[in-house]
């Protein structure tokens, strides 16, 4: 990265003219000009300006890995919440089980948590997911943990470099979920640590060379330790 | 109207001010954490805090819109925000007020984003001392950003006024009660539009542009502080560099 410092933009900065470069994500054109249209930290390194959001919801794309917690069943679908603005819906032909009509509470329920892949988002952006994939499961055991849905790909780390870490200095099972839900599983201890250094990555977000901090951070962690 | 209160001594106004200067502002941002967004301002002695929920599916299900998501602000006075205690609950000021910031920020929102959501603003009024719909209005608009909602522009109002047959900016308590006429508007300061205009007493036409003119240039300054404000909340800190 060339930049020395990550530049904050707010809702209708301007950030350049339509000449120069293409509107990207969170930017919009008006007579010839790009503004930013939320909060977020600009990126203006390719042909794009693009902005990527601070905050807000969790926006749902196809494919998505996802933690959601079923919030009703009904007689051939569940409800499941999946931290998105809308809840999304899961059809009994989506489970691996063989359900029969009226009987989906015997499966899924309510407060139960699942693994879920996002299946399709319409026009009216109504959601549907799948448990029908590799590794989709109900969860049993472990804790759920909330971060802030656009600081998951910091968590994960380029090419997952950052949950690696985390996997190798703590012992604990860890999944992240596209939708900011991180399911964890292993001893007390473990467990304590990945969510404080998760808290910390989240905080320092807006850092350079994240990843060496972390591990350096674990490195010392591990030695006092043993 | 008692005409005795002076509302003038020695060309400044009661407390101390200038015809076109503010009342001081302080705005917090990210006050509240089970919220989405949320701001605390101070506005001269009004204090008003906002919380901002959603997008989230709009519930009841037939106020949801399939093209957009609906706005829905919810302006509420404490019982303990003005002199005589203030009977709790909606009443018709109140509604009033929430429709007009409603709609004034609809303007300003990407709703098309949201389709069959709402946001939820809602706007309590902890202490009030006059020109709480702009503080109010004001206050919402950092909370969306705060939100990290989708806007076309962060709105800010201001309002202007005539007391003794002089058009002054953001009326105070006494100013408010013993004057002559009130205009608080809101506008987009990116591109100058008005989203909210409300009069209350009486303005000649050249009056009238005068204050429009004047509460213009006040939302200006007060847009600058709203930005700062949000700026400095998320701006990195110099060890996080």
């Amino acid at each position: 990265m060339n930049q020395e410092k990550r530049e904050i933009v707010i809702p209708s900065q301007l950030l350049g003219e339509i000449k120069n470069k293409k509107a990207g994500k969170g930017t919009f054109v008006e007579n010839g000009k790009i503004y930013s249209e939320i909060l977020g930290i600009l990126n203006n390194n390719s042909e794009y300006v693009n902005v990527i959001p601070l905050k807000g919801r969790y926006d749902p794309i196809e494919k998505d890995f996802v933690i959601g917690i079923v919030d009703i069943a009904m007689a051939s679908s569940w409800l499941v919440d999946i931290n998105a603005a809308y809840p999304a819906l899961l059809h009994v032909n989506e489970v691996p089980w063989d359900v029969e009509f009226g009987e989906t509470e015997k499966y899924l329920n309510h407060g139960d948590s699942i693994m879920a892949k996002v299946l399709q988002v319409d026009q009216e952006k109504k959601l549907q997911i799948t448990l029908n994939d590799r590794n989709l499961f109900k969860i049993k055991g472990g804790q759920i943990f909330n971060v802030e849905p656009h600081k998951v790909p910091r968590i994960i780390g380029k090419k997952g470099s950052m949950i690696s870490l985390l996997k190798k200095y703590t012992n604990c099972r860890i999944i992240v979920g596209q939708n900011g839900r991180i399911w964890l599983d292993g001893s007390d201890d473990g467990v304590k640590k990945v969510i404080d250094t998760i808290k910390m990555i989240e905080n320092n977000a807006l850092s350079f060379g994240l990843t060496n901090k972390i591990e350096n951070l674990l490195k010392k962690d591990a030695k006092d330790v043993h | 109207m008692n005409s005795d209160i002076k509302l003038f001594e020695n060309g400044k106004r009661l407390d101390g001010r200038k015809n076109d200067e503010l009342r001081k502002i302080k705005i917090e941002v990210g006050v509240l954490h089970r919220a989405e967004g949320s701001c605390y301002l101070e506005w001269g002695d009004n204090k008003v805090i906002v919380a901002v929920y959603g997008p989230r599916e709009a519930i009841p299900r037939h106020t949801q819109n399939p093209l957009r998501a609906i706005v829905n602000a919810k302006y509420n006075m404490a019982a303990f925000s003005v002199g005589d205690r203030k009977r709790p609950g909606p009443d018709r000021r109140s509604r009033e007020i929430s429709k007009v910031i409603s709609e004034a920020l609809e303007n300003v929102i990407l709703v098309e984003k949201f389709p069959r959501a709402s946001i939820d603003v809602n706007i309590e009024v902890l202490d009030a001392e006059a020109g709480t719909r702009c503080a109010g209005l004001t206050a919402a608009a950092v909370a969306l950003a705060d939100a990290g909602i989708p806007m076309k522009d962060i709105p800010v109002a201001c309002a202007a006024g005539k007391i003794e047959n002089q058009v002054v900016l953001d009326l105070g308590k006494e100013e408010d009660n013993y004057g002559s006429a009130d205009l608080p508007i809101a506008i987009s300061p990116r591109t100058g539009e008005i989203l909210l205009l409300q009069m209350d007493g009486h303005l000649t036409v050249e009056e009238f542009d005068k204050a429009l003119d004047l509460a213009i240039k006040g939302c200006y300054i007060v847009s600058d502080i709203q930005k700062k404000a949000i700026l400095e909340k998320y701006q990195p800190n110099s060890e996080g560099k």
